[in-house]
């Protein structure tokens, strides 16, 4: 294996970004919206779309408004579908973000006349091609990637230290926060900001499937380890980090092995959470399948 | 009909209808509640309790009508209510402790942006001794019993020290220890001049825990002090035919 300094820079990225997603992932895992994520990770290529119509080109400033307005936009319809249309709240989400994902689609195809915006790019992203792109600060070349999710998780760590009882109790009882007067809607919104501005963010440099992997699978494999939740939010970002920086390494290391030359540094990011998820699911010291296994014996063993 | 509503009433409700889907679930309802009474709302499911409730409390959309805490709009004396939510309606697998939860009661006088501290958890520890569970502070909530999670809601509502208590179903599927704890708690709120709101379905109890009756179901029946309004005729009007349910309270009628 070669690691160069380029590859520290992507596993860096993927890390800052993986990091970011599972921030607000946690509270989307405990509101049991997973899914928005995932949503909003595809309803905001209309946003990309549409902005880009509007001014032309690809500068990066209107196509993250439109992107990050689009991403809200889907929060605000699924409220009211399932409100309004007495549907479950998981099939006006898919209602939502198919209808505005396949908007997207048509006007990339109409875009894609006069601009490279691959729809393929959107979904798995090309973070092995981020240090081709780089702002020189200092003496230093960093590439624009890393800047940009640096400062979607800066973004969100900032808001959740300082909105922490308030995410916390609009979460667990919507209904009390709002008689002690925090708008539960409000920070339902706020919080569909962060997770829209944070998928933007990651979008253009790493793809959505990391967004929308990162934003379930540490959080929900933190949940296994701890019942607290600033642990929760600390162990979510350290294994959402991990994946990022395994994930790369594997994705160097694996393919010679078995014969290939390369693969997905994104893919294997994803996949790299999902097998640390699997672990913290057997070995959990309170609800991995092992101590249960161990639980049951030991209650049997105690009934004869 | 009472229409003309006293200013210094903890709680008025004028002609409050909420419609869910186009269909009424409350119509019409006009309530004074006097200050220092230990209020029942009784009647059979889907009467509207809850939704009383929550639309006193501005949770759910009104229809019609408004709600005054203490001659003010709601919104302007928010801070005079508390409001204990069925256990059910929240996720007991939430990643929070016992005094985490109680620590909540005290977030409206914290305000915005400032984080629990040490004065908000000692009020909370506090709480959580007035309802007997204090050596439960740093259990995580899924791991209590049913009677604890439910004096873990009680103990919140201490920790808010309001003046109004909306308590939607506080004796839900609780041991009966845990129904004498939250019964001794409500006369010391109401001795201390507290107004409790409890939605209740034991009629065999309603008469000796409460000391005024609200009975609904749609419309309200009949509200005034328990010694007037528990009667069999109101009994009759709320429940209509279920009549296992009447005899229970006939019995009671009888103890009484």
């Amino acid at each position: 294996m070669n690691w160069t300094p380029d590859d520290t820079w992507i596993a860096l990225t993927g890390a800052l970004c993986a990091m970011a997603c599972s921030l607000p992932g946690c509270f989307l895992v405990l509101r049991k919206m997973s899914m928005m994520g995932d949503a909003i990770s595809h309803a905001v290529l209309p946003g990309l779309a549409i902005a880009f119509l509007v001014t032309g080109e690809r500068a990066s400033l209107p196509m993250f408004l439109g992107a990050a307005a689009t991403g809200v936009l889907t929060a605000v319809f699924t409220q009211w579908i399932t409100r309004f249309g007495n549907i479950d709240q998981g099939a006006a989400m898919g209602i939502v973000f198919t209808t505005l994902f396949a908007l997207g689609l048509i006007l990339i195809v109409q875009a894609a006349d006069h601009v490279d915006l691959d729809p393929g790019c959107v979904l798995y992203g090309a973070i092995e091609f981020i240090t081709f792109d780089t702002v020189s600060l200092g003496s230093t070349e960093i590439p624009r990637a890393a800047l940009v999710n640096g400062g979607a998780l800066l973004l969100n760590l900032t808001v959740i230290a300082t909105l922490y009882k308030e995410l916390r109790i609009s979460s667990f009882d919507s209904g009390l926060a709002d008689t002690l007067g925090f708008s539960s809607g409000l920070l339902h919104y706020l919080l569909m900001t962060l997770v829209a501005v944070t998928t933007v963010a990651a979008f253009e440099s790493v793809g959505s499937i990391i967004v929308i992997a990162m934003m379930i699978v540490p959080p929900a494999a933190a949940l296994l380890l701890t019942r607290r939740l600033l642990p929760m939010l600390l162990l979510s970002s350290a294994i959402a980090g991990a994946s990022a920086v395994l994930g790369h390494w594997a994705a160097l290391i694996v393919p010679p092995l078995i014969g290939f030359e390369r693969t997905n540094t994104s893919g294997m990011i994803a996949f790299t959470a999902g097998l640390l998820f699997t672990l913290a699911w057997i070995f959990s010291p309170t609800e991995g399948l092992l101590r249960r296994r161990a639980d049951a014996l030991s209650s049997a063993d105690g009934t004869t | 009909m009472v229409h003309e509503h006293p200013p210094d009433c903890p709680l008025s409700v004028h002609d409050l209808t909420v419609a869910y889907q186009r269909k009424p679930v409350i119509w019409d309802v006009d309530l004074n509640i006097p200050e220092g009474k230990l209020v029942g709302i009784v009647g059979p499911n889907g009467a509207g309790k809850s939704t009383l409730l929550k639309a006193c409390l501005d949770l759910i959309p009104k229809t019609s009508g408004w709600v005054h805490i203490y001659g003010q709009p709601y919104r302007a004396n928010r801070h005079l209510v508390g409001y204990v939510p069925q256990r059910e309606s929240v996720d007991w697998d939430f990643p929070v402790n016992a005094l985490d939860v109680v620590a909540m009661g005290t977030y409206r006088r914290l305000g915005w942006f400032r984080p629990v501290g040490k004065a908000q958890k000692a009020i909370a520890l506090e709480a959580l001794e007035k309802v007997g569970i204090a050596h439960l502070a740093g259990r995580q909530i899924s791991q209590l019993s049913g009677g604890q999670q439910q004096r873990v809601f009680l103990a919140r509502a201490l920790a808010q020290d309001a003046k109004v208590y909306f308590m939607d179903e506080p004796f839900a599927a609780v041991d009966a220890a845990t129904e004498q704890a939250i019964v001794v708690l409500l006369q010391e709120l109401r001795d201390s001049g507290r107004t409790c709101l409890v939605v209740h379905h034991d009629l065999a109890t309603v008469a000796q825990y409460f000391d005024w009756l609200i009975f609904l179901n749609l419309r309200v029946v009949a509200s005034g002090p328990t010694r007037e309004v528990f009667t069999d005729e109101n009994l009759r009007k709320t429940y209509g035919g279920k009549l296992s349910l009447l005899d229970h309270a006939a019995e009671a009628i009888r103890r009484s």
